[in-house]
């Protein structure tokens, strides 16, 4: 038997031959009727029942470790209040996010300058863009450091003049080189070879139909660049250039074997001199997890800036979506309330 | 402007169409395509292609994939650079400036220069996807040309309209329909005011049932009297507008004729095959 059902209905009542003549297609034809009204049939919406055991769990678990982390004296968390907001620490947190920022500037601009170096027809500059990612990328970050701690064992001053000529300037590396100095340039050569793969992956994924039009269209090249190409290879470049930064904001911690006094190395010399040791690892664990959160934050909202056109809609914000669920509740208790005095 | 060349013009132009004494750059033609040879690597896909197209003519070229129909269109615009010939735009040899017998190589930014007064229309439109509409049309005026914004926004409006796409001009491209970007595309490459226009393939990304409107949009160029350069698999669509019809394959021009010499009666064995398996 391989008829339908329908077709079976419509072989045992024919159905009247169509005004037009032709035939009636077999789903406008006859069909069983419904013995109730649709309007009247009300919905049960599916329960699952295991979604409530799943949270159930999820949350004594989480209860549980709140509890132990209030509870337990180890955490120490008066000694923690007493040195969260300390001024030697808010001051280390400062040099922490100033290292950042240097690191971050320095690292991308010339990241910026050895990915043009990549994708240059050049062939020189190629070969030595391709040379210093290699070699910064092989050597360890704290090697680097200390190699850039010890400059001035290499070089006494340091002066500017023509190649190979007459100087003009000269300065002592060891009064100009100071060990901050020493650990922006090592974080912002470090970061510069990461970051100038990450660029250049950023402009290869622009579709080559895109330079092609700016370039059919007679758009000049610096424009073609900024314009046509930047702005749809951030998209790809953002997302790992936040982890980037953000690896680099840690990453400074590596910083204290050089005796600099940034976040982790004021956190070691505290409890060196008290010896609470958990408590002052949660004051540094706290304050990069705050920093790490905005710089989370800044990242979303600088990629939903270039997401622009890339999506048919633009996905609410945090904030929009909460707004939102607030007047949908809030409309909700209005209705239930009117319903209710109805009654 | 008419140039006389004694000699090959360039060491490795083809002296062949150029003869000595013939004389290029004739205003008739608003494209002159003089033995240009292309390959890449191995393969010849330019091997000797002479074409001139008459100021205001409407040209189909048809062909099999890999003909070289695509090169051509694209060496017209120097977005691809020949191996041998010479293309002249409107008297002009692209790519390069005549002095006496030396063709000097143009700088970038003198080849861009001349790219605006060559309108392209992609396969894949090649929309802008994170300008609006309006952006798309305005972006080469005012940086290639340097006009001023409220006429070109003036202008781009009225190409939007004119290409029935008047209402999207805030939208982004991927909220158009294939037909819709491809209709944006035609008025971004007319708002340079281009004295040629070549189209490739220009609705074959699309779904049959868009193909009619942008045939309509390139209909209503061809009777303004532009001078445009088609490749399309659209042979009604050829029948109906071009002045002439050029047949490629494995890059050479095989026939040349009015669209019912081509079409309807062709002279070559290969001409025949082709459209007896497209029509």
């Amino acid at each position: 038997m391989t008829t339908t059902p329908v077709r079976r209905h419509d072989q045992a009542n024919p159905a009247p031959a169509h005004p037009s003549g032709r035939d009636v297609p077999p789903s406008t034809g006859p069909v069983a009727t419904l013995d109730v009204d649709p309007a009247s049939l009300t919905v049960i919406k599916a329960r699952h029942p295991w979604r409530w055991v799943g949270a159930a769990i999820g949350l004594i678990l989480l209860a549980q470790f709140v509890n132990g982390l209030i509870t337990n004296p180890g955490w120490d968390w008066p000694t923690f209040a007493r040195y969260i907001t300390a001024p030697v620490v808010l001051q280390a947190v400062w040099l922490t996010i100033q290292l950042t920022l240097y690191g971050t500037v320095l690292g991308f601009a010339l990241g910026i300058a050895i990915a043009a170096g990549r994708l240059s027809k050049n062939p020189v500059l190629q070969t030595i863009s391709w040379t210093y990612v290699w070699a910064f990328r092989s050597i360890p970050l704290i090697v680097q450091l200390l190699f850039w701690f010890n400059i001035a064992y290499l070089y006494q001053s340091v002066s500017i003049g023509v190649p190979f000529g007459p100087s003009f300037v000269t300065f002592d590396v060891n009064s100009t080189i100071s060990g901050i100095a020493a650990a922006v340039i090592g974080l912002g050569l470090h970061q510069a070879a990461y970051s100038a793969e990450i660029i250049r992956a950023g402009i290869l994924s622009v579709d080559a139909g895109q330079l092609e039009a700016a370039a059919a269209l007679g758009i000049p090249r610096r424009r073609q660049f900024f314009k046509i190409v930047l702005p749809q290879a951030m998209r790809g470049i953002l997302p790992n250039a936040a982890n980037e930064v953000i690896s680099l904001f840690k990453g400074t911690s590596i910083v204290s074997t050089m005796a600099i006094a940034e976040l982790f190395y004021q956190v070691q010399v505290i409890y060196g001199r008290n010896g609470r040791v958990v408590p002052l690892l949660m004051v540094a664990t706290v304050w990069y997890i705050l920093m790490t959160t905005v710089l989370s934050i800044v990242q979303y909202y600088v990629e939903r800036h270039y997401a622009k056109g890339a999506v048919r809609t633009m996905p609410l914000t945090p904030l929009q979506k909460v707004r939102r669920r607030v007047a949908l509740l809030s409309a909700q208790a209005r209705q239930s309330s009117t319903m209710g005095a109805g009654r | 402007m008419s140039l006389r060349l004694g000699e090959p013009a360039h060491p490795s132009t083809s002296p062949a169409p150029a003869a000595p004494g013939t004389v290029i750059g004739d205003p008739a033609f608003a494209i002159e395509v003089l033995g240009v040879h292309k390959s890449f690597g191995a393969l010849h896909v330019l091997d000797g292609v002479d074409l001139r197209v008459r100021r205001g003519e409407v040209t189909v070229i048809l062909g099999p994939s890999g003909s070289g129909k695509s090169t051509l269109l694209r060496a017209i615009n120097h977005l691809e650079k020949v191996d041998k010939g010479l293309i002249l735009v409107d008297s002009e040899p692209i790519g390069y400036r005549r002095k006496g017998t030396r063709l000097h190589e143009l700088s970038e930014r003198e080849i861009l220069h001349q790219r605006a007064k060559v309108g392209f229309v992609f396969q894949n439109f090649n929309l802008f996807p994170h300008l609006t509409v309006l952006e798309n049309v305005i972006e080469a005026p005012r940086s290639a040309q340097r006009r001023r914004r409220d006429d070109v926004v003036a202008q781009a409006r009225s190409l939007l309209a004119a290409v029935g796409v008047a209402d999207k001009a805030d939208a982004y491209p991927r909220q158009l329909s294939g037909g819709q970007q491809q209709r944006v595309a035609i008025a971004r490459a007319l708002a340079l005011n281009p004295a040629v226009i070549l189209f490739d393939e220009p609705t074959s990304a699309l779904d049959p049932e868009l193909v009619g409107e942008v045939l309509e949009a390139i209909r209503a160029l061809a009777g303004q009297g532009r001078t445009l350069i088609i490749v399309t698999h659209e042979i009604g669509f050829a029948r109906e507008v071009a002045d002439s019809v050029v047949f490629m394959d494995a890059g050479v021009i095989v026939e040349h004729g009015t669209p019912s010499q081509v079409l309807d009666h062709p002279r070559h064995e290969r001409t025949r095959a082709f459209l007896s398996k497209v029509l």
